[in-house]
């Protein structure tokens, strides 16, 4: 009888389309977004995440549709992140049907724009993605999809976030992402205890201990994963099982 | 109980309301007696057969956002106090219930049941705020027809950091354990109150609100 760790399917989603890449290049195209969310759906996802990464401007609308007609048929809370820049576009994904929304890069340029959407809008729908990578002795905040450095310390940065109202923090590790070689325990374990928000791990998921490991060792509340699933390496249901014979508390109702 | 019974969710700027209108449209399917009507005009109650109140954000700024539609508050007292209409708030529709609201300073509920929405303090540190995730429910066995069909430990969406201190612990008719009890459900005579959001609780949700929709609230 306890609140149970979150298992959260991923779909990249480019002008309306799902893929999925592999650090972050060599994109496949590979399916209907609200198909796949139904799928998830039907099969007991805890949560579902659609990062958008339409790089043009014209093809951005696209996501509004996704979001909105998977909202009409999945009754499960659902959030959306890339290209999260304004208050505007927050309120249009949050009408279109989107329940949180992730703030990336935006909260780089400009950290008072997650205060001031976590007061508008409320922390409870605000996470904070961030991409990590390991420089010399420490994690530092990546951005374009872990090629651009920011010189900002990870830690810190997850503590700042935290106190200007984010809900819940979505944190990749650039090095691992893509890798199927596991999280980042080391970088997830040193932001989930240095926050009192939620933690959701993502980066490297290759296989279902890999999915005990960011809960047991990286003290996350959730972990989140893209390719296991859409490839059909590894099914909710499966990985569920798997987590819950490991001792992790799953949902299996 | 007309052929066509309506259900009214009100809608008053908090968040997205479509997606609750289709679930509660998507619960109703099944015995296909329910139209959904999402409206922001309080002449619309007084042909209500059940009323929601979703809500989502801070207390006091939902408070402000349903105060601001001219008559609304009225109405729904109205409604729900004088004519006994099946009630159901969700979040902070249900937290508005109360007596007062403690977040972001004090504010006044509508004090329909007694009690405080105060912040959650779990015992244990290590546990994260907002309690947000997927938590099993503890309740008393035919402790409310909306409950009937469940079993104890089913479980529901929460998203939340501030949660409904009862003062009557008969009003409280489910909880949940995060580093001590958190109330899930409040309710007395035609009102109920969800702090999860059944809307967003996939198969139990959908139950849930069709469990709703079936209660004549008396």
């Amino acid at each position: 009888m306890m609140l149970k760790t979150r298992i959260i399917p991923c779909l990249d989603v480019d002008k309306g389309r799902v893929v999925k890449g592999v650090n972050f290049v060599d994109l496949v195209d590979a399916g209907d977004p609200v198909e796949q969310a139904k799928i998830y759906d039907a099969a007991g996802a805890d949560e579902l995440c659609f990062l958008d990464i339409t790089a043009s401007h014209e093809d951005r609308d696209t996501i509004f549709e996704v979001v909105a007609q998977t909202a009409e048929q999945c009754f499960m809370p659902v959030t959306v992140g890339g290209g999260v820049r304004s208050v505007d576009d927050i309120r249009k994904l949050l009408l279109a049907g989107a329940d949180k929304v992730a703030i990336n890069t935006a909260a780089i340029h400009n950290p008072e724009f997650v205060r001031e959407a976590a007061l508008k809008f409320g922390s409870q729908c605000i996470v904070v993605a961030m991409d990590a990578k390991r420089n010399g002795d420490r994690f530092e905040i990546f951005t374009h999809g872990g090629r651009k450095e920011t010189g900002i310390e990870a830690i810190g940065w997850a503590k700042q976030m935290a106190e200007y109202g984010a809900g819940e923090i979505l944190l990749t590790s650039m090095d691992k992402d893509g890798t199927k070689s596991g999280f980042d325990i080391e970088l997830t374990r040193a932001i989930a205890d240095a926050v009192s928000i939620p933690v959701i791990a993502s980066g490297g998921v290759g296989t279902l201990d890999h999915m005990v490991e960011g809960v047991r060792d990286g003290h996350a509340s959730a972990v989140l994963a893209a390719s296991i699933f859409h490839f059909g390496t590894y099914s909710i249901q499966e990985t569920k099982a798997h987590m819950q014979a490991a001792g992790v508390p799953v949902r299996m109702d | 109980m007309s052929p066509k019974n309506k259900t009214v969710i009100i809608d008053y700027g908090s968040g997205n309301l479509r997606s609750a209108a289709k679930a509660f449209e998507r619960a109703s399917e099944e015995f296909g007696a329910s139209e959904v009507v999402v409206t922001n005009d309080p002449a619309t109650l007084k042909n209500a057969d059940h009323i929601v109140l979703p809500g989502v954000g801070a207390f006091a700024d939902c408070k402000a956002g349903l105060a601001a539609v001219p008559g609304m508050i009225d109405a729904l007292t109205e409604q729900v106090i004088a004519n006994k209409k099946p009630f159901l708030g969700i979040c902070v529709g249900m937290q508005l219930m109360a007596t007062l609201g403690r977040e972001h300073g004090d504010t006044d509920g509508f004090g329909w049941i007694d009690g405080e929405v105060v912040e959650i303090k779990p015992s244990d540190a290590a546990l994260k705020i907002p309690h947000m995730g997927w938590n099993a429910l503890s309740f008393e066995p035919g402790a409310h027809p909306v409950l009937s069909g469940f079993d104890v430990g089913a479980h529901a969406y929460f998203v939340h950091s501030y949660h409904f201190a009862a003062a009557n612990a008969g009003n409280v008719l489910a909880e949940v354990e995060y580093g001590g009890a958190v109330t899930a459900m409040i309710g007395r005579d035609n009102m109920i109150g969800t702090q999860f959001h059944p809307e967003k609780s996939q198969q139990f949700g959908l139950a849930f609100i069709a469990n709703f929709l079936r209660w004549p609230g008396v």
